[in-house]
């Protein structure tokens, strides 16, 4: 039809933006050269110092790993990845061993941040948000960790916390993902080279949003972080992370495994919002980004929220899920996945109700454009004691043109029979109709498409702590400006 | 305001307007009648800037400039406004933002700063008050869910905001109650003034009571084959419009 055609070249037009962080850092750093074997995996542990028990740990990872084939379940397509072409290490060259407090740090390091628009320095105090930077392998700079230490939380860069609190490492790590839990958690558990550690002791609200920015700057490398907070009796945190990379032809494997332990009473809230550098418009480059994300609610009446804002990668496989444990716990996945171009994405969660009185939500939009192909994926599972379980999933995707697909693969197994699940799913257009309105009334295609985008993913939006819902807003208008048919 | 010479219009191939000529002054309202499928709503889309249209033949000029060269969302912070015969929903976008980008934009073609939020939250309410509309719907998704009279009455609510130099309603009338028909009525009423136009199209001489038209035209085939003053809308409702057929036999006039 004509006035779609019109509209779909004005729309092909704007799409044709570029990624606004897409820059390389000229900076030396110490890497690995590429190659994966044992050797790889004492060499990691042995830069970083760590004890035994975790090097013992990696490498019967390392030897599960070996016995396992990729997944290839998940509705994404890639060329076969060669893992003894990548780095499993790359450190920003340091004047001295170890993270440094921030005057330390790099200038170079310290604006490359400052582009990404991460508030590393005294604006952080400000804006109220405690930082981690991890660029490459290593945490580079982490703010307000003597403030937090006041309350008795932890905050700091994983690879310190083994130093400083082996004993809760050894009790939590792999607690929530088992590095036989599947491939790349498998991987991740061999190689991880850094991440943020949390904890908050009973009955502490922690004052102020943890964040940790993750940028993957050096060719061939992949990043492998491994992330772990512990939320103890009646304490709350909300935690954010972002994440960039420069525009490279080659792609890059981000693989990391992010754990939530929530203990009585407790609370966490996990908001991401990801930007990986999501390759060309003919599929050239990009991040593969397969993370494994698992919440435990482990106590009575906790409640874990994971929020994800997901605009980058070239390909996206993740599923945050929970594990409702505790008694009355909670557990809620409010998703955005935008794919563009040639972005695939497969991505959704996992809520396993094991206790009573246990209840989920889950609010998944998907919205493709261009030639992407984004698909929701999600397990409900009810076990045979959780008496009165709750479910609700809404799952919504948005097309924009006629050359993306929109994919919605439930999953529903119920083992009690006073369980509730209830499943809603809808697939829409932004229609020239809504278009031409918002233009009739003043507004250009890009504030029209982003206007409309941002009221469709409303539900998701509105969990994003208040500092970062204008960014995440922002980064959908920019990654979709103008797709629609 | 508004000069429309020639016009000539296709959609596929198939042409819709036939050789439109009208001329619509500052001060001036106009009403449109004619048949269903006739070309009306394409006639204002057009005006609007709607993509998708063949213009072969003919030109639209508004207030000097050549209408059709310009984007429709520049058309309309200029000043031109569609009141739609089917407004559309967007779900999850408020209505007041809406309102307020819509208004922000036109501000920001005529060189003003934005509003700031108690300035427009006092500007909206008292557009709220002449259309009759209470303040909840400012917090609905924009027509979302709003019923077929809410949501004309909402297009005149954006109309009173935007104060446009050319206004067209697109039947505007159709599916309001009679007290509803009366506010946006009056509504209307409260907008004309001798530096704004108003075009309306009906099927309804009701509406002409309400809102008494400077002329009417009827347009029949893509072309307008009789225009008269406010006594010709009359004629049409008593005597319908194969009259015209058969006395004007769809030669443009
Ligand atoms: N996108 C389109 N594709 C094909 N034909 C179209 C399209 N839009 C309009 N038309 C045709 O153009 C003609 C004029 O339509 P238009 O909507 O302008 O009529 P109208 O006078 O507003 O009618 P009504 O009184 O019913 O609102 C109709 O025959 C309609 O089917
Ligand atoms: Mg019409």
């Amino acid at each position: 039809m004509v006035i779609y055609m019109a509209e779909q070249q004005q729309i092909d037009e704007v799409l044709a933006s570029d990624y606004q962080a897409g820059f390389v850092t000229d900076i030396e750093s110490d890497s690995l050269p590429p190659g994966l074997s044992e050797d790889t995996v004492r060499d990691i542990s042995r830069i970083k110092g760590e004890p035994e028990f975790l090097l013992e740990w990696r490498l019967q990872a390392y030897r599960h790993w070996l016995t396992l084939e990729t997944p290839e379940w998940a509705h994404v397509h890639y060329p076969e990845i060669d893992f003894q072409k990548i780095s499993y290490y790359s450190a920003p060259k340091a004047k001295t061993d170890g993270p440094k407090s921030l005057d330390e740090v790099d200038p170079e390091l310290l604006r490359t941040y400052e582009k990404l628009g991460v508030p590393l320095d005294e604006r952080a105090r400000l804006a109220g948000v405690a930082v981690d930077a991890v660029f490459d392998s290593v945490s580079v700079a982490n703010t307000f960790q003597d403030k937090l230490a006041e309350d008795g939380i932890i905050f700091m860069p994983f690879s310190k916390a083994v130093h400083e609190h082996p004993e809760l490492i050894k009790k939590y790590l792999g607690s929530v993902v088992s590095y036989k839990d599947n491939f790349y958690a498998a991987l991740n558990s061999a190689v991880f080279s850094d991440g943020s550690f949390v904890y908050i002791p009973k009955g502490t609200r922690c004052p102020m949003e943890l964040s940790t920015y993750f940028r993957i700057n050096a060719a061939n490398t992949g990043q492998f972080e491994r992330t772990l907070i512990i939320a103890d009796d009646d304490a709350y945190v909300s935690y954010l992370e972002g994440c960039t990379a420069p525009m490279r032809d080659e792609n890059q494997l981000h693989a990391a495994v992010v754990e939530l332990v929530a203990h009585d009473r407790a609370e966490i809230k996990y908001s991401t919002v990801q930007n990986w550098y999501p390759g060309d418009k003919n599929g050239v480059g990009g991040i593969f980004n397969f993370v494994t994300k698992r919440a435990l609610c482990r106590g009575v009446s906790s409640k874990v929220s994971w929020t994800q804002v997901e605009t980058g990668s070239a390909i996206t496989w993740k599923y945050p899920s929970v594990i409702l444990q505790g008694d009355n716990s909670v557990g809620e996945f409010y998703s955005v996945a935008v794919t563009n171009n040639m972005q695939q994405a497969d991505t959704g969660t996992k809520m396993i109700h094991l206790g009573k009185n246990t209840s989920s939500t889950v609010i998944a939009k998907g919205i493709s454009a261009g030639r992407s192909q984004n698909a929701y994926r999600g397990l409900i599972r009810i076990g045979p004691n959780a008496e009165n379980a709750r479910n609700y999933t809404e799952c919504d995707s948005l097309l924009m043109g006629d050359q993306c697909g929109a994919h919605t693969f439930p999953y529903i197994e119920v083992k009690n029979p006073t369980a509730q699940v209830e499943h809603e799913a809808s697939t829409s257009k932004i229609s020239e109709d809504q278009l031409f309105y918002c233009k009739q009334r003043g507004l250009d295609t890009e504030d029209a498409v982003s206007m409309i985008v941002n009221g469709f993913c409303k539900q998701v939006m509105r969990q994003l702590p208040m500092e970062f819902a204008v960014e995440a807003q922002n980064l959908l208008g920019l990654s979709l400006e103008g797709s629609v048919g | 305001m508004l000069e429309i010479k020639n016009l000539h219009a296709s959609i596929d191939g198939k042409e819709i307007l036939r050789g439109i000529n009208l001329t619509v002054n500052a001060g001036e309202v106009h009403a449109i009648m004619g048949p269903n499928g006739s070309g009306k709503s394409t006639l204002s889309n057009i005006i609007a800037g709607r993509d998708g249209y063949d213009i072969t033949q003919g030109e639209v000029i508004y207030k000097g400039d050549n209408l059709l060269d310009m984007p429709a969302e520049v058309r309309a912070q200029r000043g031109v406004f569609l009141a739609f015969q089917y407004p559309v929903e967007i779900p999850g976008v408020s209505n007041i933002y809406l309102l307020k980008a819509a208004l922000n934009a036109v501000r920001k073609y005529q060189g003003l700063d934005d509003l700031d939020a108690i300035d427009f939250l006092t500007l909206v309410r008292s557009k709220l008050e002449l259309v009759q509309m209470d303040e909840q719907f400012l917090h609905r998704g924009v027509n979302e869910g709003f019923s077929g009279g809410e949501k004309k009455r909402n297009e005149i609510l954006q109309m009173a905001l935007l104060e446009p130099s050319l206004a067209i309603l697109d039947e505007t009338d159709s599916g309001l109650d009679i007290d509803a028909l009366k506010v946006v009525s009056e509504g209307v009423n409260a907008l004309r003034s001798p530096e704004r136009s108003i075009v309306m199209i009906t099927h309804y001489q009701r509406l002409l009571d309400y809102i008494v038209p400077d002329y009417v035209h009827v347009l029949s085939n893509g072309q307008i084959v009789k225009s008269g003053d406010k006594e010709l809308a009359k004629e049409l409702e008593a005597k319908g419009y194969s009259w015209i057929h058969d006395t004007a036999e769809g030669q443009p006039i």
